[in-house]
């Protein structure tokens, strides 16, 4: 360096030397301008600026992913739904359905219409199964002791200890699938000592050990209600919950059904009921007849010796004379119908049953309307095997016990027992989708899966066959049931393999798997129908019946529709569903007839102790009309303690029953009534109970009125005017509406709705319809789409003038009333009240006859909900999703899953009402015209009308002439076809068809008051 | 420019004379505020406060915090709109229609009836805002031009005709309670100093008292009269469409309009009579708001109050007449139904309690009158429930009747109109002259008590 004469400037200011390079000579870079330090002014813009950019930040809606596929699956087409025949066996209970997925999601249930049972018919338990398999509170890890163990662990463990097992009991509902059955004996014969219990809830072991009794047959027969004539239920709830409600439905249906055409069907069964409580079925029939529980026998010892001394054969059994209402005209009718007649009971009481049997026999139903030649699976618990079990446990005789898929601590009477006795067992497991009652008290949870999410197979009856399969992977970490046995069984554990392995082996012939898979049925059944010969012992039957003693009130325990035997309990849907009769939600009654309540001073809002011996219980009150007198009903299936959020509602009945020798036909006498609290307001969504004499709401007639007049019943209101009396419809200040292409309309047979619940289930599901809870139903705020009006008969003469008494005397439920059920949905009124009071058009006409609601325009000002004649219309209160007041599916994204996506989730502060399933309209207007063509009739369907099991509800384009609904309107158009408040001329798209009784005469309301109340006064 | 009889009370007594009138009118102005006014005023904000607490909670939770149900959708909301719209009314009357006829004496009541107008109205529009499932969205019932394309209000809906009836009322009222204002703002101008001399000034928008301005003060005063008129009988008549035009019976009903308007006019006096009587108490004005004042006031209230009686038993004659079944159940109901004994408070404060003002005595007791106007602004109330509540809960489907229960959110949010109600009436009446000075002095040479010793 030293060297070198060359300099560098970095500058003209280095060569000068100036005093500014001198001074920052030993710093790089001269930051003096730059770093100045933080000014007031500075530092209040950062201050500004970063105070907007973290609140813009912060306002940001959430960000929400859609997550396109990568690889779209072949069969996927995203907003294309694809159905997947399935099967919802739960218990017993029975339904071939079609599961439709959008984008591998199950979102709703329908009826499979290819099934010879249930025929395209849903009930409200399996629409609702649907939710269930998003049920948050389902377990997510199988568990040891409560705490998550892995499968592979548990596996072992249970292998280990059955190995070292001598006496291991496999506890079960009754299961309909012949390849678990195969499981099941799979197991046994890898552990030897290994037995199958089966037990049901509402057990009908007596049905089958009376049939094997009087007839060599220990099964349960079909039974034929489309055959009879004549159709006697005794505390049989044969349409709603009894063995295969779906089934019986439509068979009771097809002969209900009536056509005013000329030469049309004019002739109807005659459904007599006679019970306890009012059920769904009593509140279908024609006549009906109330009797105490203890009485049952009696009143079948008596029906059975009038028929008998009618028909002059047999010989008379020894019982009391007793008297019941209607039961001679009911014997009279039952001979005159021999052999297209038959009774049917739900007695869990073997001497009833024989006695039954006897009738029936008597009848020549036997091969007619009861068929053994096609015998059904739905109920096979046996209760002695199953009180055996109990005993063995209890004394630690068995080691090692599994429940597969059953809860027996819940829902069964000997529960109690079975809790203390699992302390003894060695090894428990439950094969459960939750820590319930049973599966909690055992060692192992072996967490099943739901079966929406798992391969099976049933037999609902001989001869008839129907498949599982996923439709969705698990959600959680779970095996199904039939896996897990035959892991531990030491056997490939693959069931979907071993399911198609028993099809291919021994059901299936002349049909492939895939078939199979797709039509979701294979039947083959035995057409031949076949009766049997009685041969059981009346006379001791009559012995056991005439000496069952009761004093004071008696309880009578019953399943419901909606919740069932509470397996389904956690489920909102179900728990919100009106009870068909009651209308209440959210739990269970204690249920009095108006005379009992008045005698026992108990008013509606009371609550009552229900004691029997040291148990008590706590129920909120029901005056039910149709009740029999010093009864008291309440349902089973509530009071879960581990069911989930939803689920721990009502009381456990069972309990109370426990160790009463009646106990297992479900029933107990001495029950002491003291009333505890009041001012209590029921979840009801109806508390009126009377349509008031309204004919323009309810019209119906009788049988013999309607076959010479097909116009009895209906109501025609005229309207006065200068040119004298006119039809409502001819005069009007309505410019009316264009319809060019379709008019869509249903038409709702009265005569063939029973008040099931179904549609009401399928629209919640269809249409992501809210839950509220209980508190909100009380306060009326229910969401519901469509409801199901029930309405009783008063004893009080129609009030035609201005009497405040007699009105106020039409308000009054007769003792034991007619009952009619009317489902009501939007009617999409040609003119629309609703329509012209909205400030803002959120609800206008479609060209093609809807009412539609456009959510996002409606600002909430009600007028619409208040101008509305039907109130059909519901207001979103609260915001009813994402909200931990309402902690139901909407709260949690499991639970959203459910949601369709083809409906808009309604904000809060907006109207909301039926759309006549608009988003099934447009999508099958979409199909046709990519096709080329018409909508077919048929082809779409409301999620009411598709899952009806009766029918009584058709959908159609009223302008197409060859669509059912047409048909149906041309037939009844001079028959029973009417529309709700004709007068007021809005011109509803929604039809009804008169209600008709197959009763006498017409029930001259003055005539039958005046015997009442002189009843009333013998009281 | 008016004779009046001589054999006419006075309408001015205290043989006041035009300063006396300034010093009595200007003196609440400008002192500082009283102990009462300070305690009044306090309780009106507390109760403003806790209801503003229930309306800010109903709007973040949902109209669910009201009692309404599926069945019953409109309840204490609209019959709070209705009462106060109809309080409303007894301004616009009073300063329009007696000013038309000339009835001078309504010259020391107008400007405090306009004001409550005005504050009624305020709260009547809140209760529509509050009634509305989503508020923010309340401006789409305006017929707006926007970018949703082609989307417009319905013409054909009560409501929308209610927002323009109610709007123009507003906007009119307004107008009419300022430009009535002027000259007497600028007298409290031409007496004040500093600051408050600014405001008054601004407030005054330039008033000269020349007679030219008089003049035209005049006019304009007579023109807004006249606008304001039809208005007074519009405005509820609109209101009771809401009912009438619709298919509910009980609210299907063409008497509807004068009935309405009647009881609207009843409220109103009321109201305007309880408020007078606290100011002239108060603010020691006996001798401008007198005896005759409310004596007069009175028939008006027995007047109306026995039209709307006629109203009741006539609506009940039609139902009976028309045979119509849901009609004649829906009176019947409505008497004898559930909620019957709102039916009897609204027969009992309406039509039975103004009876009594047939006897001077009583017309001419201030206790009473107090009470009576009370009694007949919850007769009142309990009109509107009965109208909407009774009508609804029972109608054509006996599957869907229910019944009302309020719960808390309904309660709050009434509370709420009253102390915005009596806020803005304690500031007007300390920041504002209550009594019209230049009116009053216009009346004083012909309608004045002479001093004794004069």
């Amino acid at each position: 360096m030293e060297n070198t004469n060359k300099r560098y400037w970095k500058g003209i200011e280095e060569l000068k030397n100036d005093i500014s390079v001198v001074k920052n000579a030993d710093k790089e870079f001269n930051l003096e301008g730059l770093e100045g330090g933080t000014y007031r002014r500075d530092f209040l813009k950062m201050l500004g600026f970063g105070v907007a950019a973290v609140s813009l930040a912060a306002c940001n809606a959430p960000v929400r992913h859609t997550i396109p596929y990568l690889n779209k699956p072949e069969d996927i087409e995203p907003g294309i739904p694809n159905y997947y025949a399935s099967t919802f066996a739960q218990a017993g209970s029975y339904c071939s359905i079609l599961v439709k997925t959008r984008e591998g999601r199950p979102v709703k249930i329908e009826g499979n219409k290819m099934s010879g049972v249930t025929k395209g018919g849903v009930n409200a338990q399996v629409h609702a199964s649907l939710l269930s398999l998003y049920d948050n509170e389902r377990l997510k890890e199988p568990t040891k002791g409560g705490k998550k163990i892995a499968w592979a662990e548990l596996d072992k463990e249970v292998s280990e200890a059955l190995a070292s097992s001598s006496n291991i009991r496999l506890v079960s509902n009754t299961i309909l699938s012949p390849s678990t059955k195969s499981v099941i004996a799979d197991f046994a014969s890898k552990y030897p000592s290994a037995k199958h219990i089966t037990y049901d809830s509402n057990s009908a072991s007596a049905l089958i050990e009376a049939n094997g009794t009087s007839f060599g047959k220990a099964a349960i027969p079909s039974y034929l209600f489309n055959k009879a004539n004549v159709i006697v239920g005794i505390n049989c709830d044969f349409l709603g919950t009894w063995l295969s409600p779906i089934e019986h439905a439509a068979q009771w249906a097809e002969t209900r059904r009536l056509s005013s055409a000329k030469g049309g069907k004019k002739t109807m069964s005659r459904h007599y009921q006679f019970e306890t409580g009012m059920s769904m079925t009593g509140a279908n029939a024609d006549y009906r007849g109330m009797f105490k529980p203890s009485q049952e026998g009696a009143f079948v010892a008596n029906l059975y010796n009038r028929i008998a001394g009618i028909m002059g054969v047999g010989s008379q059994l020894s019982v009391a004379n007793g008297d019941f209402e209607n039961i001679d005209k009911c014997a009279k009718d039952l001979v005159a119908a021999k052999g297209a007649s038959l009774v049917v009971s739900g007695s869990n009481d073997v001497a009833v049953q024989t006695i039954i049997n006897g009738i029936n026999s008597l009848l020549g139903n036997l091969g007619n309307t009861i068929d053994f030649g096609t015998t059904v699976n739905y109920k096979q618990g046996n209760d002695a095997t199953m009180n055996q079990f109990v005993v063995e446990l209890k004394s630690g005789a068995v080691d090692s016990v599994i429940f597969l898929d059953s809860n027996p601590v819940y829902d069964h009477l000997l529960g109690a027992d079975i809790a203390e006795g699992l302390k003894k067992v060695k090894l428990s497991v439950a094969i459960a989708d939750r820590a319930n009652e049973t599966a909690s008290l055992c060692t192992y949870l072996a967490l099943n899966t739901h079966y929406l999410e798992s391969w099976g197979d049933a037999s609902p009856k001989a001869g008839y066959y129907s498949l599982t399969q996923p439709v969705i992977s698990n959600i959680f970490n779970s095996r199904q049931g039939e896996s897990s046995l035959l892991t531990w069984a030491g056997k490939y554990s693959d069931y979907q393999a071993y399911v198609k392995n028993v099809w291919n082996s021994g059901i299936l012939n002349g049909k492939t798997w895939t078939q199979a898979l797709h039509d979701g049925v294979y039947e083959s059944p035995n057409t031949a129908l076949a009766g049997a010969s009685f041969s059981g012992n009346l006379a001791e039957a009559a012995s056991k019946v005439s000496s069952v003693k009761s004093s004071g009130i008696e309880l009578y325990v019953f399943e419901n529709v909606t919740i069932g035997t509470g397996i389904q309990a956690n489920n909102p849907w179900l728990q919100e569903t009106p009870d068909p009769v009651s209308k209440v939600t959210w739990e269970n009654t204690a249920a009095f007839s108006q005379k009992t309540a008045a005698d026992l001073g108990l008013e509606v809002g009371d609550w009552v102790n229900l004691t029997i011996g040291a148990k008590t219980v706590e129920l909120p009150i029901l005056i039910q009309p149709g009740q029999a007198n010093d009864t008291v009903t309440v349902a089973m299936g509530y009071g879960r303690t581990a069911a989930g959020k939803a689920g721990n509602v009502g009381v456990a009945m069972l309990p109370l029953l426990k160790g009463a020798a009646t106990a297992s036909n479900l029933w107990v006498g001495g029950v002491k009534i003291e009333k505890t609290k009041s001012g209590y307001t029921l979840a009801q969504t109806q508390t009126h109970e009377t349509y008031m004499g309204r004919e323009a709401v309810v019209q119906e007639s009788v049988l013999s009125e309607y076959v010479k007049n097909s116009k009895a019943g209906r109501f025609e209101p005229m309207i006065a005017t200068s040119d004298g009396f006119k039809k409502p419809y001819s005069i009007s200040l309505w410019n009316g509406h264009e319809k060019k292409n379709h008019s869509w309309g249903m038409v709702i047979d009265l005569n063939t709705c029973t008040g099931c619940a179904a549609c009401v289930v399928s629209c919640q599901a269809e249409n992501n319809v809210s839950v509220v809870g209980k508190a909100e139903v009380a306060r009326a705020r229910e969401m519901h789409w469509i409801r199901i009006d029930r309405y009783y008969s008063s004893d009080a003469p129609e009030e035609e003038g201005y009497s405040v008494a007699g009105y106020k005397a039409m308000e009054t439920a007769s003792a034991n009333p007619e009952v009619v059920f009317q489902p009501l949905m939007c009617q999409h009124c040609s003119n629309a009240p609703c329509e012209t009071v909205c400030p803002v058009l959120a609800t206008t006409h479609s060209s093609e006859g809807l009412n539609q609601m456009t959510y996002n325009r409606c600002v909430g000002t009600r007028y619409c909900a208040n101008n509305c004649p039907y109130k059909v219309r519901r207001f979103n209160w609260f915001k009813y999703f994402e909200n931990d007041n309402f902690d139901f599916h909407f709260n949690n994204e499991l639970g959203r899953m459910v949601i369709n996506p083809d409906v808009t989730v309604r904000s809060r502060g907006v109207i909301e009402k039926c759309s006549m399933c608009v988003q099934r309209i447009q999508a099958g207007k979409l199909t046709a015209k990519k096709e080329k063509r018409r909508p077919v009739d048929g082809e779409i369907e409301t999620a009411c009308s598709q899952s009806c099991p009766t029918n009584a509800i058709t959908f159609g384009d009223m302008l197409d002439p060859e669509s059912r609904v047409s048909k149906l309107l041309i037939q009844e158009e001079e028959g029973r076809r009417f529309q709700l408040l004709e007068e007021i001329n809005v011109i509803p798209q929604v039809n009804y068809l008169v209600k008709i009784r197959n009763k006498d005469g017409v029930k001259k309301a003055e005539a039958v008051a005046h015997t009442d109340h002189a009843e009333h006064a013998v009281h | 420019m008016s004779v009046v009889s001589p054999i006419r009370e006075h309408l001015v007594t205290g043989g006041k004379t035009y300063h006396d009138v300034t010093e009595d009118i200007c003196r609440h102005v400008e002192a500082k505020p009283t102990k009462e006014w300070k305690i009044a005023f306090a309780i009106s904000v507390l109760v403003l406060l806790y209801g503003g607490g229930w309306v800010l909670w109903t709007w973040w939770e949902g109209l669910g915090v009201w009692g309404l149900n599926k069945t019953v959708g409109w309840a204490w909301d609209i019959t709070n709109f209705v009462w106060w719209v109809g309080i409303g009314h007894a301004g616009t009357l009073i300063s329009a229609i007696l000013l038309l006829f000339r009835q001078k004496w309504r010259t020391s009541i107008n400007r405090a009836a306009e004001a409550m107008t005005i504050f009624a109205v305020l709260c009547a529009a809140s209760f529509i805002l509050m009634h509305m499932g989503r508020p923010w969205l309340a401006y789409w019932a305006l017929p707006l031009p926007n970018t949703f394309g082609s989307l417009w209000v319905n013409f054909n809906s009560p409501l929308v005709w209610d927002v323009f009836a109610i709007s123009t009322y507003f906007s009119v009222s307004c107008l009419f309670w300022f430009i009535g204002l002027i000259p007497d703002l600028a007298t409290i101008r031409d007496r004040a100093t500093g600051f408050r001399k600014t405001i008054y000034g601004a407030l005054s928008l330039g008033w000269t008292g020349g007679a030219r301005t008089w003049a035209r003060y005049e006019d304009v005063s007579l023109i807004l009269a006249g606008l304001s008129t039809p208005l007074v009988l519009s405005v509820h008549t609109i209101v009771s469409f809401d009912f009438a035009t619709s298919v509910i019976p009980g609210w299907h009903t063409t008497i509807f309009p004068p009935y309405f308007v009647a009881g609207a006019i009843f409220s109103g006096f009321a109201m305007v009579q309880n408020l007078m009587l606290v100011t002239r108490v108060v603010y020691k004005l006996e001798d401008y708001i007198t005896l005759e004042h409310i004596s007069l006031m009175n028939k008006i209230i027995t007047l109306t109050g026995s039209i709307v009686g006629v109203a009741y038993i006539t609506e009940f004659f039609i139902a009976a007449y028309s045979g119509v079944e849901y009609e004649k159940y829906a009176f019947i109901n409505r008497a004898t139904g559930p909620l019957w004994w709102s039916y009897f408070g609204m027969m009992f404060c309406n039509v039975m309690s103004p009876q009594l003002f047939w006897f001077k005595k009583l017309r001419e007791n201030i206790v009473v009158s107090f009470v009576i106007a009370v009694v007949v602004n919850i007769g009142m109330w309990f009109e509107r429930f009965v109208i909407i509540v009774t009508s609804l809960h029972r109608d054509y489907l006996p599957s869907s009747w229910t019944y009302f229960t309020p719960r808390m959110g309904d309660i709050g949010d009434y509370l709420f109109s009253f102390g915005f109600f009596f806020t803005c009436f304690f500031l007007f009446s300390k920041f504002l002259p209550v009594i019209n000075m230049a009116e009053v002095k216009a009346v004083l040479k012909s309608s004045s008590e002479k001093k004794s010793n004069h």
